[in-house]
């Protein structure tokens, strides 16, 4: 019988509403109750709960208490065993890591979680990437790719993973942004690393001869490489995109940070943004990078990646990015475009337009950037 | 007067729970015991095996299944019972298909007229005027049809038309010394095949992504477009059904950096008569004899890929050409700078043959007028189509399809929890074959694609539109139901895992033994 872990961050959202992007911290929280908000993440919770309520008896549950998941599994009609202590009414990211320790202790194999960015990173830090999770929207700022699109579907993909009619697990982005950074209006966004998140596989018929995307990913990382040119620096972004290039390099790569490869050999692991510059300033010859969209919103620049500074793109040009991404990428991207958000709006005006994305061998993609998230 | 009753409430497929052939093998069994040859034929030929050089000669004979003459004709009907096919069911279902209906005559004169069937294709030609004089008048006939110039049967399909297509302008540019023309650009809601077959052909693909009406993104064409640009090869209507009426404007943009256009026409089906590709200035064309001119569509062949081009383009035409010369049909060979055969022998005969009746039946107005009425049909069907609630039609809000649209249950997957998957499940239950989704990737969500082609009447169209709509009904008020459709089907949701996973697949009896450990027969 497969075992459900369920983990709900009970004050996510509640910044949202009123303005406070964010609700990290005891002091926002409490003026976020003043200003009379109120949580989001039960609610959401439960409308993803009561569709796997419909396998209950194929399935146990764990949950944490009260309003961390408990009352939420009951309302949605399950019948959870609850595991962990918690002080109701002043619940803190420490009980949310907690959760997910004693989860993974107790093997489940799935979390599903309700929150936002700041939820999913106590998850990863907790447990790192071992178990599969998936995330119920629910926070204010969803910048990690964790999260399925809505409550719904999130139980939908839940269900149909605990049914083992979903075997497809997707390394996704856990990344979070500075609250008080961005609430004065700077985004400054991390990628703190990558959680297996199941992802709903679309039958396809024969003849639509569906590619796998892994199999599209090498085919992009090889035609990287086969274009690859003498005496030019290389500067490979992080992401897991990316990474297959490095590894059919045979080189060491660093999932979160930028490596450079000069004439196909490793020239620096995990460069800072200093060292980037200086590195592609002395080089005599050319120099490229390769980025992928990172995160939930396809950032191609400005979230995860920002050693690749306004300097560091300036002095490479805008002819010599290229973007790598798989097809399914960029179709669940759909309508919106890749986004750039360097933190220099000319330069960010300048990138807009348009961009071949390599999406495989000999193969790309026309796709929109923009400088506006909207 | 009562409403008639048209949906299929009590259908039930018949399920034999019929074994593999192989299963039902008895040692020593036989369909029909041949004679001993006599002595007066042994003593002229031996034993007609002794002939064989022994390296050749099997030592074991095939491990072929022993089943007598009846068991044998009972388990392939109890198979064609657990199917849907054409005949017997609705070809709505088969959006980008064009599943019309092809008259039986057509397929009688295929098969059984002894001036077809007694022909081969290693004759001397002028022992068989007849049929190239049919390939001859087909070719008049496409000509017309589209505006090109000339045009090469060859092609066994319509993929092997683009592949076609593509190799013919690579040989454009390799003919004038330009070698840096390595890129095609084709659009998304193109046939994949207008991306895949360049890419074998050795060409860099780009794809253009549909913009917010639907139509491939033109800005994003001209920025990809380049010296480096081959060519672009581009369907229209799209796998969308919406009809891009700026097409001359992709048209002038390419000619301008010096590449050719390709117009995908493998399904023209709305565009008989109406429009060619001639008048939107493309440089090469192809249209499915199996699909609009009534070859049959289905069952993965026989079909042909008609390739059409301008003048210009002529010298690159596969080879044999078939020719006239007022007195005599003949096959030309000598094009030196033909891509060369791309088929055996003339391709495949019988599909030209049923192409060339289903025009003369038609005539150049009936033509026209089967244009008019699949566009006509879709046009009533959409309407009907769109109504039934928890169906989405993405892009051109307000503006007609031609003659398919490609739908989405994206509202009711929302709404429900079921989704096109689940939908498609049902269907069957009712009668009516599994629906078309999509090309990969789904860009649009939940997709299904509708084709009410010419020959569908409006109690054709009604009947699906009440299996939909009842769907919908179930969806809203048991959600649960319909995920474990199908209920009345042969076959009940078979998974799919297999065709992923090398270790698992086998199309082949000695395969699935072998990968299930049961050793090799």
């Amino acid at each position: 019988m497969k075992k459900l872990g369920v983990i709900i961050n009970p004050v996510a959202g509640m910044g949202g509403r009123v303005g406070l992007k964010g609700s990290d911290g005891i002091e926002i929280l409490n003026k976020a109750r003043e200003m009379g908000a109120r949580p989001e993440s039960p609610q959401r919770a439960v409308e993803a709960l009561k569709i796997i309520a419909g396998i209950k008896e194929q399935i146990t549950v764990l949950a944490y208490p009260e309003e961390m998941g408990a009352n939420e599994c009951l309302k949605a009609g399950l019948s959870p065993e609850v595991i962990g202590n918690i002080k109701s009414g002043a619940t803190s990211p420490e009980d949310t890591m907690e959760a997910a320790r004693q989860m993974a202790d107790r093997e489940v194999d799935l979390i599903l979680f309700a929150g936002g960015d700041g939820t999913a990173r106590n998850i990863y830090t907790a447990i790192g990437s071992g178990i599969p999770v998936l995330g119920i929207p629910a926070g204010v700022k969803i910048h990690s790719a964790v999260y399925a699109i809505n409550p719904r579907s999130a139980g939908e993909v839940a269900r149909l993973y605990l049914q083992n009619q979903v075997l497809d697990l997707r390394e996704a982005e856990v990344m979070d942004i500075d609250e008080e950074a961005f609430r004065e209006g700077r985004v400054n966004a991390r990628l703190y690393g990558y959680l297996k998140v199941p992802v709903e596989r679309r039958v396809q018929s024969v003849k639509s001869g569906a590619r796998s995307e892994q199999a599209e990913v090498e085919g992009m990382a090889a035609d990287i490489i086969n274009n690859m040119e003498a005496d030019t620096i290389y500067i490979i972004g992080p992401g897991t995109t990316t990474r297959s290039i490095m590894d059919q390099l045979g080189l060491k790569n660093t999932l979160l940070g930028v490596d450079v490869v000069l004439n196909r050999e490793l020239a620096a692991n995990d460069v800072g943004e200093d060292q980037l510059f200086k590195l592609v300033d002395r080089h005599q010859g050319g120099s490229r990078i390769v980025v992928t969209a990172i995160g939930g919103q396809g950032h191609v620049f400005g979230r995860g990646n920002q050693q690749i500074s306004p300097r560091v793109i300036r002095r490479v040009g805008k002819n010599n990015i290229i973007v790598a991404a798989s097809r399914d990428k960029l179709v669940a991207l759909q309508p919106h475009p890749l986004l750039v958000d360097t933190g220099d709006p000319d330069l960010d005006q300048e990138l807009s337009g348009y961009v071949r994305v390599v999406t495989g061998w000999e193969d790309s993609i026309m796709y929109r950037v923009s400088n506006d998230a909207d | 007067m009562a409403k008639k009753k048209l949906l299929r409430n009590n259908y039930h497929q018949a399920r034999w729970d019929e074994p593999i052939i192989f299963e039902m093998s008895v040692p020593g069994e036989r369909g029909v015991l041949v004679p001993r040859a006599c002595e007066t034929i042994t003593g002229q030929v031996g034993d007609g095996v002794s002939a064989i050089p022994a390296g050749l000669r099997r030592k074991k004979a095939p491990a072929l299944p022993e089943v007598n003459q009846m068991r044998v004709n009972r388990h392939y009907y109890h198979l064609s019972q657990e199917t849907l096919g054409t005949d017997v069911t609705l070809g709505i279902s088969e959006g980008t298909c064009t599943m019309k209906y092809s008259p039986k005559i057509q397929e009688h004169m295929a098969a059984r007229h002894p001036g077809i069937v007694n022909v081969h294709p290693l004759q001397d030609p002028e022992t068989m005027q007849g049929m190239l004089e049919i390939y001859y008048k087909v070719e008049q006939f496409l000509k017309e049809i589209s505006g090109m110039d000339a045009f090469s049967l060859q092609p066994g399909g319509g993929a092997h038309a683009v592949y076609g297509n593509a190799s013919i302008i690579r040989a454009y540019h390799r003919a004038r010394g330009d070698k840096n023309r390595t890129e095609i650009i084709t659009t998304m809601f193109s046939h994949p095949c207008d991306a895949a077959t360049p890419n074998t052909a050795g060409f860099k693909v780009i794809t253009l992504m549909p913009d917010e009406s639907g139509y491939p993104d033109l800005e994003a064409m001209k920025a990809a477009l380049s010296n480096r640009t081959a060519g672009i090869m581009i369907t229209n209507p799209e796998d969308t059904g919406i009809y891009n009426p700026r097409i001359e404007e992709y048209v002038k943009a390419a000619h301008a950096v010096g590449a050719l256009c390709s117009y995908d026409q493998a399904n023209a089906n709305g565009m008989l008569g109406i429009h060619r590709a001639r008048e939107a200035d493309f440089d090469l064309v192809h249209f499915n004899l199996h699909k609009t001119f009534s070859a049959p569509h289905g069952c993965m062949g026989p079909a042909t890929g008609a390739i059409g081009v301008k003048e210009f383009l002529q010298p690159y035409l596969p080879v044999p050409r078939v020719e006239f010369d007022g007195q005599k049909y003949t096959l030309n060979y000598n094009y030196p700078e033909s891509i060369g055969k791309v088929r055996t022998y003339i391709g495949n005969a019988n599909v030209v043959l049923k192409a060339y009746m289903w025009i003369m039946q038609l005539g150049a107005e009936g033509l026209k007028e089967a244009a008019i009425c699949s566009v006509l049909n879709n046009q009533y069907f959409m309407k009907k189509i769109a109504a039934i609630p928890g169906v989405v039609i993405w892009y051109a809000k307000g503006k007609r399809r031609l003659e398919q649209v490609r739908y989405s249950w994206e509202k009711l997957k929302q709404d429900t929890g079921v989704g096109t998957d689940e939908v498609n499940k049902r269907i069957v239950d009712f009668g009516i074959e599994h629906y078309w989704t999509s090309h990969h990737p789904w860009v649009v969500p939940e997709p299904f694609t509708l084709e009410p082609c010419d020959s569908y009447n409006k109690e054709d169209l009604d009947e699906y539109v009440e299996a939909l709509s009842q769907i919908s009904k179930e969806a809203y008020e048991n959600a649960d139901f319909l995920k474990k459709a199908p209920h009345k089907a042969a076959c009940h949701r078979p998974t799919h895992d297999a065709i992923d996973d090398p270790n698992l697949i086998a199309v082949t009896w000695r395969q699935y033994l072998k990968k299930k450990g049961k050793g090799r027969q």
